[in-house]
């Protein structure tokens, strides 16, 4: 997904941006905290939460409060596409399937949440079965069926004119999704023809294509049971009917969300949660540095997971005892530069091998933050995805850049210099700052680029994402962040890299690469049952991007998050961003 | 008076209209004229990989595919006849005053807005007082000493309040007084429930622009006192026999007060239609910081909704100055 956490609507807004920089400046200057037992407890150690439980333990009560620097698309689990509200969700909302809450890449492991066990397949993989558990009830004492999974399916990926800001794998993937009006318009009782109900606890989804990792399409909110008479649409985020073990005690838009204990919960029906908070407060529109501020003092969580601002990340590395309570992990993320293969001379696979050799990626990696923010990357799939395979096809010495290969491929694409544009996001400044050290590194070979910056609300609708603009703006170059909707190799590739996610605008395959080899392949995949030779597909799929230097991977995307001593059960986990898992997080303080 | 009122108030009306024209114009005409179509438009409130048949829903849902005209037309018919909305199984009226629902969350507007404006209220009515009785005392003391110590310590103060902005002594007193020194909260309590913690919690805020616009008002202060202090009638006062403290406070205080008065209406209109800064630092959850979200989302009915509310808070103030001059000058009469 093109940034839940860090990308879309992170809160850096214009001013908030200029807010920042005086609060480097003024937190630069402030006392270091030497206190490396925040709190009277111990610290676990650096990284320890991507390892290990920390703070494990059943201690019941208090509140556990979270802070956002902005406020998410929708609380409704139906209407989200945001990878903490994925997380935090499940505290309300339980989906057919989730992921184990486990340190690390452990916790990518898929487990049975409202279903009693993983998705049976059949057909080849085309038809999906999933018995639900018994004994779930809502909130309010009523049953939960396998009916109101349907109808969630239905409402969140069918009735987009209203309920629009979650993703539509299931309208993609299910058999006559593409005809079907979604429950508020066709009001025919049996709905959908291709999810059926047999009983109230059996479930099967039938595809239009075989589907190896429709487990992880179920893992998400949008199969979280809702109660059709309940369904008031837009406004049902106001009164969600809880099925997890927590539920809605206030809802403030925009300010607060108050969750506390849902009595009709059962433990018995759900190995997961353990409901140990009394209260779960999540603030919203917090300034950042407040958050870093409350999270240091033990007081909250960063809800968001993006990792502490600059200040923040200066005064903890910076001391031992400080940062013994960080987590400094992969967030699945890469951040690259698209070589769009449509605008010339980047329709030559000479020049944009040149681009390739010619960026000096320790650069672009200072400018970003440092090996603290990202590793340097040689490949289009991060470590942390499956099907990763270690790789550098433009080996450089120290990743620095090659001056002299980089004119050899201009030479052979025919060209000695090139003149092109490269956008960027103007309201991210890191990526600003990338750019312009691209920018420098391709100057050394001749390559004249521009800086063209948009604002990110609209950088794939208007700008970046429009073949005919970027056509006609001279745009060849163009930076991008982008992490997976699930941790597999399609779910990362499919929509960078796949011809058919090539539209009018509104892309995210910005090298704008139709390559029938990769197309067939990422098909191939996601049809084959064996997950040892999928992951081998996806790793030629990468290989076979980077042979087209479709993709300049620049840096593996790490978060640093500072981990409050006062809360519990922390696992930093690998299948949401590096975030802390939410299901069972408590406090130690009453 | 009354008609005087009326007048002003019909005039407040178009001047209203002007400005949601104004800012309809800017947030949909000009990119419009820039080449954007709705479908673009249209695909900024959708998620991922949206099917023209989304786009086409999404667009009729929004009213993005009626032509412009209409499109405002709706939203002022909206404002003053209330307006029916379509949530998905159901539809709801949205009485008047109805801003309409914001097209990313797709949130009542109006709703927002009146649960926010305790907040932007208590942040700017605080903050009014305290640099309303700063500003004056100063410039009245630096006024009657001219060039004494006094008077160039808080001239030079009030110069570096003036050139300080927000963003940074904001942050100053985030960093001092609620990070450094916890001595002040950090989450806004409304008053309802804590009047103490509410207080607590705003101080910084109030002081911080407290010094920003003090500085204003004791600059603003100190020169109408110099001029008034010369005029014919303080010399006709002092000659009276009057105490110097009434000369100053009922005479040379009082004509000075007009400019002061008109700068106060202005700046307590604007700040009441949304501190963004001031809320942005401070984390308030006034209108200034929907303002904000608004702005980062494209998002036109809060955009349109806080425009007009500032707005209007503008002319009410502007109204208020007008009769207030009345009662601060008998030389000025209403008609």
């Amino acid at each position: 997904m093109e940034g839940k956490q860090t990308i879309m609507r992170r809160s850096a807004l214009a001013a908030v941006a200029a807010i920042g920089s005086v609060s480097l400046l003024l937190a630069g200057c402030s006392k270091a905290d030497d206190n490396n037992e925040n709190n009277g407890n111990k610290s676990a150690g650096a990284n320890a939460a991507t390892k290990e439980v920390v703070n494990a333990s059943t201690q019941k009560g208090g509140t556990v409060t979270y802070e956002y620097s902005d406020v998410p698309d929708s609380f409704d689990p139906g209407n989200t596409y945001y990878a903490f509200m994925y997380n935090l969700s499940r505290l309300y909302a339980r989906p057919l399937m989730t992921f184990k809450p486990a340190p690390g890449e452990a916790g990518n492991e898929l487990v049975p949440d409202l279903a009693a066990s993983a998705g049976v397949p059949s057909d080849g993989g085309k038809t999906w079965t999933y018995k639900l558990r018994s004994g779930l009830k809502y909130q309010d004492g009523t049953a939960i069926t396998s009916k109101d999974v349907k109808y969630a399916v239905e409402r969140s990926n069918f009735a987009r004119d209203v309920l629009s800001l979650g993703p539509n794998y299931f309208q993609q993937f299910l058999e006559g999704g593409d005809k079907y009006k979604g429950p508020y318009k066709d009001k025919s009782a049996e709905g959908l023809k291709s999810i059926e109900t047999p009983d109230d606890t059996t479930i099967v989804f039938k595809l239009n294509r075989a589907f190896q990792e429709f487990d992880y399409l179920v893992a998400t909110p949008q199969t979280a049971p809702v109660p059709q008479a309940k369904d008031t649409g837009i406004d049902y985020v106001k009164s969600i009917v809880s099925s997890g073990s927590y539920q809605f005690q206030s809802y403030e838009e925009g300010k607060q969300v108050v969750l506390v204990r849902n009595k009709n919960w059962d433990a018995k029906t759900d190995p997961l949660r353990k409901q140990y908070p009394d209260k779960i407060v999540v603030k919203l529109k917090v300034n950042p540095e407040t958050i870093d501020q409350d999270v240091q003092a033990g007081d909250a969580i960063d809800v968001g997971g993006t990792g502490v601002q600059a200040a923040t990340q200066a005064k903890v590395v910076n001391d031992a005892s400080l940062k013994a309570n960080t987590d400094n992990t992969y967030g699945g993320r890469l951040v690259y530069m698209a070589i769009n293969t449509q605008v010339a001379p980047f329709d030559k696979v000479e020049c944009r091998k040149a681009v390739e050799y010619a960026v000096d990626k320790v650069s672009v990696q200072t400018s970003l933050g440092g090996p603290i923010r990202g590793d340097v990357a040689t490949t289009v799939l991060p470590p942390d995805i499956p099907g990763y395979q270690k790789a550098d096809v433009y080996a450089t010495t120290g990743n620095k850049g090659d001056v002299a290969k980089a004119k050899e491929q201009l030479k052979a694409c025919g060209k000695s210099t090139i003149t092109t544009n490269i956008s960027a996001r103007s309201d991210r400044p890191q990526e600003v700052d990338a750019a312009t050290a691209i920018i420098a590194s391709l100057k050394t070979v001749g390559i004249n680029a521009s800086l063209k910056q948009y604002p990110s609300g609209k950088y794939f609708t208007d700008y970046a994402g429009v073949p005919t603009f970027d056509k006609k703006q001279n745009i060849g170059l163009h930076m991008m962040q982008w992490g997976a909707d699930w941790p597999s190799g399609y779910g990362f590739l499919q929509q960078i890299l796949h011809g058919d996610a090539i539209g009018a605008s509104g892309n995210t395959n910005l090298s704008y690469l139709d390559d029938k080899v990769i197309n067939e392949t990422l098909e191939k995949a996601i049809a084959t049952e064996d997950e040892t030779e999928r992951n081998s597909l996806y790793a030629e799929i990468d290989k076979r991007a980077m042979d087209l230097a479709a993709i300049v991977p620049l840096a593996y995307f790490k978060v640093l998050l500072y981990r409050p001593t006062t809360f519990t059960n922390l696992v930093s986990t690998a299948a949401f961003s590096g975030q802390y898992d939410y299901l069972n997080i408590g406090t130690t303080e009453k | 008076m009354i008609s005087y009122i009326l007048r002003r108030t019909f005039a407040a009306v178009i001047l209203l209209l002007v400005v949601t024209a104004v800012t309809f114009a800017i947030f949909f005409l000009l990119p419009r004229m820039a080449g954007q179509t709705a479908d673009q438009l249209a695909q900024q409130y959708i998620g991922k990989s949206p099917t023209q048949a989304d786009i086409a829903a999404v667009k009729q849902n929004l009213g993005l595919d009626q032509p412009l005209y209409l499109q405002y037309w709706h939203f002022i018919k909206g404002i003053v006849v209330g307006a029916t909305y379509d949530l998905g199984p159901t539809t709801t009226h949205c009485n008047a005053p109805c801003f309409g629902y914001s097209f990313k969350n797709h949130v009542e507007v109006w709703p927002q807005l009146t649960s926010r404006l305790p907040v932007t209220l208590s942040l700017a009515l605080g903050a009014a007082v305290m640099w309303l009785v700063s500003g004056v005392l100063i410039g009245v003391i630096s006024a009657l000493k001219p060039g004494s110590f006094f008077d160039r310590a808080f001239m030079g103060v009030a110069l570096a309040g003036v050139s300080l902005p927000m963003f940074f002594t904001g942050n100053l007193a985030l960093l001092l007084f609620t990070y450094q020194w916890p001595i002040f909260g950090r989450t806004y309590v409304p008053f309802t429930e804590n009047p103490a913690q509410w207080a607590n919690t705003l101080f910084p805020a109030w002081c911080s622009l407290a010094l920003l616009y003090s500085a204003i008002y004791a600059r603003l202060t100190r020169s109408g006192m110099l001029e008034t202090m010369n005029e014919d009638f303080i010399r006709t006062a002092r000659a009276k026999g009057l105490r110097e403290r009434k000369v100053v406070a009922r005479h040379g205080l009082r004509a000075a007060l007009t400019p002061i008065i008109t700068v106060f209406g202005m700046d307590l209109g604007l700040l009441l239609g949304g501190a963004v800064i001031t809320e942005s630092v401070f984390s308030l959850p006034g209108i200034g910081q929907y303002a904000v979200q608004g702005i980062t989302d494209n998002d036109l009915p809060p955009i349109l909704g806080v425009t007009l509310l500032a707005a209007l808070f503008v002319v009410i103030a502007n109204l208020l100055v007008d009769l207030l001059y009345a009662a601060a000058d008998p030389r000025v009469r209403l008609s």
